[in-house]
C-alpha cells in the first residue's frame, strides 16, 4: 500500500515536471510547426545553468528560487536568439527546421560536456523544502509535492494566458490560421519569438526543478526529448490540456515500469504511444494529425 | 561512351583497386567503412529522397539488427544462421516501425520515427540481461564464405565491395521501376497517386520495407566490421549521422548518399584523430548545410559545374555569331 502510494506521488511529480517541458515544445509545434529538437538540450541547460547559478558564479552564490529565475530567463533568451537568428530564415521548410534543431541540440550537449564535465552534478532541494510531511502511512517529500504544486500553478497560469488575455487569443489565432491571423494585423512573426522564448523557459524552468529529484548529468538532454515526444504524441499538439494528461499519463508509466520492470521502463513507454497512434493518431486532445 | 558512364568505370576501377593505392590497412579499413556507411545511406534515402519521409530513428532499426547478429552468434550458432536470424529480426522490427510510423506523414512522421528511434535506444542501454547494456557484446570471429577467410582487412574490404556493389544496382533498378516512380508519386502528389488507384500506405510500407533490408545488410556488416555493438551505435548521433550523410551529399540522389557516407566517414575519422568534439562539429556542419547549401553536395556542385560551364561558354558565343555572316 505504501509502495503504491509513494510511487504514485512520485509519478504524479515527474508528470508534473513533464508537463513543464511539453507544453512548451505542443505550444512551439502548434503554433510554428516546428518540432523542436533542441528542447531536450534546453531542459539540460537550465538545469546546468540553475546548477551553476547555485553553486555560485564570480564568487556570488544565488538562492534556489533566484537561480531558477535566472536560468529560465537565460535559457529563454537563447531560445529567442536561436528563433530569430536560424529557424526565421527557414520558414516552412520542416525538414531543415529539424535539422538545425536538431544540430543545435548536439552541439548544446558537447557544450555542456566541455564545460561541466561527464560527472553528475547533485542539486540541493531549496531551503524550506528538505523534510517530509505524513500523510497517513506514507511519508512524501515536501519538494516532490511542491513540484506538484508549481506544476498545477503553471498550468492554471498558461491557461488563464492562453484562454483570457489579449496574447493568448492571438496566439490560438496563429496556431488556427497564421494566414488568417496575418491579414488581421496579428505579427505572427514576433508570436513566433514570444512562444519560442516562452516554451525555451518552460524547459529551462522544468530542468532545474528537475535537478534535485534527477540531478544533472550528460544525456540528460537524450533522456528527456523522447519523453516529450511520446507525450506530445499522446497528447495531441498544439493542446495544452493533452500536454497535462499525457505527461500524468507518462509519468505513471515511466515510474511505475522503472519500479516494475526496470529493465523496460524505456520500452513500456512505447504501449500507449502504440495504442494512441492505432486508435487516435491525432493523440488524445489534438485536433489534427501532425 | 559518355562521359558519365567514363567517370562510372574509372570510379568502379579505383574501388576495385583500393588495397593498392591506399596507403595502409588503416586506410583500407576506411575504405570498408565508407561502403557500408554508404549502403545504409543508400536505404535511407529510399525514404527521405524517393519517399518524402524523414526517419530519425534508422540508427534503431541498424543497431536492432546488429544486436541479433550478435546475441545469435553468442548463443553459439553459426554465421549463416545468425545471418539470416538478423535479416528476419530487421524485417521484422521494419514492419513494426513501418505501421507505426506512417500512421503520419511530414512531421509527425519525424517525431515517430526519433521516438521509436530512442525506445530501442533505451531498450539497449537497459535491458541489461540481453545486451549487457553498456559494456555491449563481442562477436569474436568474421564468417568466412566460400572459404574465403574474412578476417583480413583487405578480404573484408573486397566482400563489403560485392554486397555494396549488388545494393547500388539494387537501388537503380528500384528507382528506374514502375514502383519507384509510384513511390516518388506519393511524395510529390500523394492524394492525385491516391485518386489514380494506387494505394499511398502500401507504396511507403513496401519503401520502408526495402529501406530496412539495407539498413540491416549495412548493420551485419558493420557488426562483422567493428566485431563489437553496444549501445553508442543507435543513439540519435548515428541516425543523424546517416541523416547528414544523405543530406549533405544529396537526397533523392544515387550518388548523394554515397558521397555523403565518404565525407562523413572521412571527417570523423580525421577528426578523431585529434579533436574529441565531434558532436560539436557534426552538429555545426549540419546547421551550415542546412543555411547553406540545402540540396546536398552532389546536385549543388553539379548546379556550380553548369553554372561554371554556362560561364565559360558564353563568351564564345558572339565569336561565333559574329564569324558566320
Amino acid at each position: 500500500m505504501n509502495f503504491w502510494l509513494v510511487l504514485s506521488v512520485n509519478s504524479v511529480t515527474f508528470g508534473g515536471m513533464l508537463f513543464l517541458l511539453s507544453a512548451g515544445f505542443s505550444l512551439i509545434f502548434g503554433l510554428m510547426r516546428i518540432p523542436n529538437l533542441t528542447h531536450g538540450s534546453l531542459f539540460m541547460l537550465g538545469a546546468y545553468f540553475g546548477a551553476t547559478f547555485i553553486v555560485g558564479v564570480l564568487g556570488v552564490s544565488m538562492d534556489f528560487w533566484a537561480a531558477a529565475l535566472l536560468a529560465t530567463l537565460a535559457v529563454a533568451l537563447l531560445g529567442a536568439l536561436i528563433e530569430r537568428l536560424l529557424l526565421r530564415r527557414l520558414p516552412g521548410d520542416a525538414l531543415a527546421q529539424v535539422l538545425v534543431t536538431l544540430g543545435l541540440s548536439f552541439m548544446a550537449a558537447d557544450f555542456c560536456l566541455m564545460v561541466w564535465g561527464g560527472d553528475p552534478i547533485n542539486v540541493e532541494t531549496p531551503a524550506g523544502l528538505g523534510g517530509f510531511t505524513r500523510l497517513g502511512p506514507a511519508a512524501f517529500p515536501n519538494y516532490r509535492l511542491a513540484i506538484i504544486v508549481i506544476a498545477v500553478i503553471f498550468a492554471v497560469g498558461l491557461w488563464l494566458l492562453l484562454d483570457r488575455t489579449r496574447l493568448g487569443a492571438m496566439i490560438r489565432a496563429g496556431v488556427d490560421d497564421p494566414d488568417m491571423a496575418r491579414v488581421v494585423g496579428i505579427r505572427v512573426p514576433r508570436l513566433f519569438t514570444i512562444v519560442f522564448a516562452l516554451g525555451a523557459g518552460l524547459a529551462a524552468f522544468a530542468g532545474i526543478i528537475g535537478g534535485p529529484i534527477l540531478s544533472v548529468y550528460p544525456g540528460l538532454d537524450q533522456d528527456m526529448l523522447p519523453l516529450a515526444l511520446v507525450v506530445v504524441i499522446l497528447g495531441g499538439t498544439g493542446s495544452l490540456l493533452g500536454s497535462f494528461v499525457g505527461s500524468i499519463i507518462v509519468g505513471f508509466i515511466y515510474n511505475f515500469g522503472q519500479a516494475l520492470l526496470p529493465e523496460l521502463a524505456y520500452f513500456v513507454l512505447f504501449l500507449p504511444m502504440l495504442l494512441v497512434l492505432v486508435f487516435r493518431p491525432q493523440g488524445l486532445f489534438g485536433r489534427h494529425v501532425p | 561512351m559518355n562521359g558519365r558512364n567514363i567517370a562510372l568505370g574509372v570510379a568502379a576501377i579505383a574501388l576495385v583497386a583500393v588495397p593498392y593505392w591506399m596507403p595502409g590497412v588503416y586506410y583500407v579499413n576506411v575504405s570498408s567503412q565508407i561502403l557500408f556507411y554508404a549502403i545504409f545511406a543508400l536505404g535511407l534515402n529510399i525514404l527521405v529522397g524517393y519517399g518524402g519521409l524523414v526517419s530519425l530513428g534508422h540508427a534503431g532499426l541498424f543497431g536492432i539488427t546488429a544486436y541479433a547478429a550478435a546475441y545469435v552468434l553468442q548463443s553459439g550458432y553459426n554465421h549463416t544462421e545468425a545471418i539470416f536470424a538478423a535479416l528476419a529480426v530487421g524485417a521484422v522490427s521494419t514492419a513494426v516501425f513501418a505501421a507505426l510510423a506512417l500512421r503520419a506523414t511530414g512531421i509527425g512522421f519525424i517525431m515517430i520515427t526519433l521516438a521509436l528511434g530512442q525506445i530501442i535506444w533505451g531498450l539497449a542501454y537497459r535491458w541489461i540481461s540481453v545486451t549487457h547494456g553498456d559494456n555491449g557484446i563481442n562477436v569474436k570471429t568474421r564468417p568466412a564464405p566460400f572459404g574465403l577467410d574474412l578476417g583480413s582487412a583487405v578480404t573484408f574490404y573486397y566482400a563489403t565491395l560485392v554486397v555494396f556493389a549488388i545494393c547500388v544496382v539494387a537501388v537503380m533498378i528500384f528507382v528506374r521501376s514502375p514502383f519507384g516512380a509510384a513511390l516518388m508519386g506519393a511524395r510529390d502528389q500523394p492524394r492525385r497517386m491516391n485518386a489514380l488507384g494506387y494505394h499511398v500506405w502500401a507504396i511507403r510500407f513496401w519503401a520502408c520495407m526495402f529501406s530496412g533490408l539495407l539498413t540491416s545488410i549495412a548493420a551485419i556488416l558493420f557488426v562483422y566490421y567493428t566485431q563489437f555493438i553496444s549501445p553508442q551505435t543507435l543513439a540519435l548521433t548515428s541516425s543523424a549521422e546517416v541523416l547528414l550523410m544523405v543530406i549533405s551529399g544529396g537526397a533523392g540522389t544515387l550518388l548523394g548518399p554515397i558521397v555523403g557516407a565518404a565525407l562523413v566517414v572521412t571527417v570523423k575519422s580525421v577528426v578523431s584523430g585529434f579533436l574529441e568534439r565531434w558532436n560539436f562539429l557534426l552538429g555545426a556542419i549540419f546547421v551550415t548545410i542546412v543555411i547553406l547549401m540545402p540540396e546536398g553536395l552532389v546536385p549543388g556542385s553539379a548546379r556550380l559545374w553548369r553554372l561554371a560551364c554556362a560561364k565559360l561558354r558564353a563568351p564564345v558565343k558572339p565569336a561565333v555569331t559574329e564569324a558566320k555572316p
